[in-house]
């Protein structure tokens, strides 16, 4: 048999039927839904008088609309954030899928309860209706966003239709320096290819850097990958897969554990498969990074310098003269010297517990800068409780941060927690693009190290200076 | 889906050119949890003033066409943002075919999902049509898929191309999920297959 890649195998493994011309019928064995692209796909099975074809494979969770303060029990003040959770939970409860409410302590953005409980495993398939369902990639499995029309199909038939992608291969060699975390490795890897480096690809991350990294920041290399362009991305299982799956609600038990680890542990690229394009970063030249744009790929190292437009080429030039206006920023100063009054740390990016021990091993004993407005956000219940017990939060609180309730929060302008129009902040979630956090909001994506530094001293920091 | 029969119907001249997605569904209306009800705010902006009176001039507006089946178009139709919203917009108004020189490809595909008939034809072609559409209500045109042709109101017959395959489907109503439960067995003896491989899915 020919070599394959990772990608090859997973996909080999979910062909229903193949057309002369390619087109595949895949199935899909994880489908997560949440209340803002699911309503019309739910109207239009009503309408069809179709049924949900495996309700067991499917779960939902209410994340973007919801407030993240201790009021939210009280409902969502904003009516068409209300109408869409209520929405969610009525559709989800004619329909027997599996369902987090609100109220529940599981309850949290759907790409970090879905690996959390054991939905995501290994050698799966995963879609959502979102495109940061990439963050699934990190247990080896095909995970990747669809559009409304999808998520349709995908609850009537459990399948998509699809047409394979090509395989890219980046590879993070050697260790990475102090201070330096996955969420920098991603920064950096965008920063080099561009927003449009990955298109048409699923990205496989590899190197003596990936594999030292936990599942959390793996979670966090592959949430991003679609911040490239690529279509999804994919780290092979191994021993820290396994053993963070082991023991999770839904992951398999006993004989079938067995089973499954025997498949898991086939699930590598084969020596001599060959990927469509190939990047190699070396672990050790990868500072911390921070953006100073409004595209992910306008990433740099904390060290440097706003950028001119002049420096760049083609459609660029204008692109970044418009970005530098919308931030409000002048070629050649220091990111450094950048001042901020909002510091963000959560998302489905970096709102896991690893995140936050990061986040309180720079604040611990710090207060945060006067005038910033610091919100740490857990992505779900259960994060949050083991933050509490590990003192994490205590620790937030004395800096003088707000330690919140678990949701998408901050990341995207669809729940009270906005920036106001000229607040700059310091964040760890994926976007920067214009009005992301708030109208005429700007946004820095910065790492969860990075942004409890920049809490303290008011500025982007380098967080090496204060570890 | 609704199986696409002959159409015989008004058709609306609207010889603007590159007539984007947020003119057809401004992006206020995207917040809906349903995809039917779209038809009042198709259109919205060139519909109706700030009062929500309709504005007089607008082709939709008019007597004659306020029943269109068909939209005679400028260039590019369809262009901009990729949201469904657009073909459902237009559907749930009653819009079952829109002719047009060219399509945005995104939106040309959204059409077919949802019983649209898009159709391509040359300049000379349209402008025959766009003549044959400004004469109001009187001025019925005909459709017929099976065919391939169209019968303006003074009997002149022009015909256009479709994939067969997307042909097919509108004439059987089958939409992507139609098609895929087609396929049942299919994804049936998968299951059985895979239940016994990865029990733990
Ligand atoms: S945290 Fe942000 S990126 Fe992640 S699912 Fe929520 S809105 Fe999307």
């Amino acid at each position: 048999m020919s070599p394959k890649t990772l990608y090859d195998k997973i996909w080999d493994a979910h062909v229903i039927e193949r057309d002369d011309d390619g087109t595949c019928l895949i199935y899909i064995d994880r489908h997560l839904v949440h209340e803002v692209t699911s309503a019309q796909a739910f109207e239009g099975l009503r309408n069809a008088g179709r049924k949900v074809h495996a309700p067991d494979k499917t779960i939902a969770v209410p994340d973007h609309n919801v407030p993240t303060t201790p009021d939210r029990v009280n409902g969502i003040e904003n009516e068409q954030g209300r109408i869409q959770v209520e929405t969610l939970e009525k559709n989800a409860l004619d329909t027997g899928i599996h369902y987090y409410p609100v109220s529940d302590i599981r309850q949290g953005i759907v790409h970090i309860v879905g690996p959390e409980q054991g939905w995501t495993l290994p050698g799966m398939t995963v879609v959502c209706g979102d495109s940061h369902t990439a963050t699934h990639g990190a247990f080896g499995a095909i995970a990747h966003g669809i559009g409304t029309s999808e998520v349709e199909h995908v609850l009537a038939t459990q399948t998509l239709i699809q047409q394979k992608s090509k395989n890219m291969k980046v590879e993070i060699t050697g260790k990475l320096a102090t201070g330096v975390t996955a969420k920098d490795i991603t920064m950096a890897v965008i920063g080099a290819t561009g927003t449009a480096g990955g298109t048409g690809h699923v990205i496989e991350y590899t190197g003596e850097a990936i594999r030292n990294l936990s599942m959390e920041g793996r979670m966090t290399v592959c949430n991003m990958a679609i911040e490239g362009g690529a279509r999804a991305g994919l780290i092979a299982p191994d021993e820290t897969t396994f053993e963070y799956v082991k023991g999770r609600p839904h992951a398999p038990k006993g004989a079938q554990w067995e089973a499954a680890l025997t498949w898991w542990k086939t699930l590598f690229t084969d020596e001599g498969a060959t990927y469509d394009k190939i990047l190699t970063i070396r672990g050790e030249d990868i500072a911390p990074m921070v953006t100073w744009g409004t595209s992910p790929e306008d990433a740099l190292p904390i060290t440097a310098s706003v950028p001119a437009p002049s420096d760049f080429q083609d459609g660029k030039v204008d692109a970044v003269a418009r970005s530098l206006d919308y931030m409000g920023l002048t070629p050649g100063t220091p990111l450094a010297e950048i001042k901020v009054n909002t510091v963000f740390i959560g998302s489905c990016t970096n709102g896991r517990i690893e995140d936050f021990r990061e986040a309180a091993s720079i604040l611990k004993g710090r207060k945060v800068a006067d005038g910033v407005r610091v919100l740490i956000v857990p992505g779900s219940g259960l994060v949050r409780l083991q933050a509490e017990e590990e003192g994490l939060a205590d620790i937030f609180r004395d800096a003088g941060a707000e330690w919140r309730l678990a949701g998408c929060s901050m990341c995207l302008a669809m729940n009270p927690d906005q920036l106001e129009p000229g607040d700059r902040c310091a964040s760890t979630s994926n976007r920067n693009f214009e009005g992301r956090q708030g109208r005429e909001g700007r946004t820095h994506l910065v790492s969860p190290g990075m942004a409890a530094a920049a809490a303290i001293t008011g500025r982007l920091t380098d967080v090496r200076e204060m570890m | 889906m609704d199986k696409f029969q002959k159409v015989t119907g008004v058709a609306a001249p609207m010889p603007l050119i590159n007539i984007d997605t947020d003119m057809i569904i401004p992006k206020l209306f995207l917040k809906t949890i349903k995809r039917s009800g779209l038809g009042v705010n198709l259109f919205d902006d060139m519909r109706y003033n700030l009062d929500r009176s309709e504005k007089p001039d607008f082709v939709l507006n008019k007597p004659a066409y306020r029943k269109s089946e068909i939209i005679v178009a400028g260039d590019n139709f369809g262009c901009g943002s990729s949201r469904e919203h657009a073909p459902w917009a237009l559907a749930d108004f009653g819009i079952k075919c829109v002719i047009s020189t060219s399509f945005a490809d995104i939106f040309f595909g959204n059409c077919f999902k949802n019983g649209i008939l898009p159709i391509v034809l040359d300049q000379a072609q349209v402008d025959v049509l766009m003549k044959d559409a400004e004469k109001g209500e009187n001025a019925r045109m005909s459709i017929d898929l099976e065919a391939q042709e169209i019968t303006t109101s003074d009997g002149d017959v022009i015909s256009f191309n479709v994939d067969a395959f997307k042909k097919h489907c509108l004439l059987e109503g089958l939409d992507d999920i139609g098609l895929t439960l087609v396929k049942k067995q299919s994804i049936s003896a998968f299951e059985e297959t895979s239940a016994q491989a990865r029990p733990w899915v």
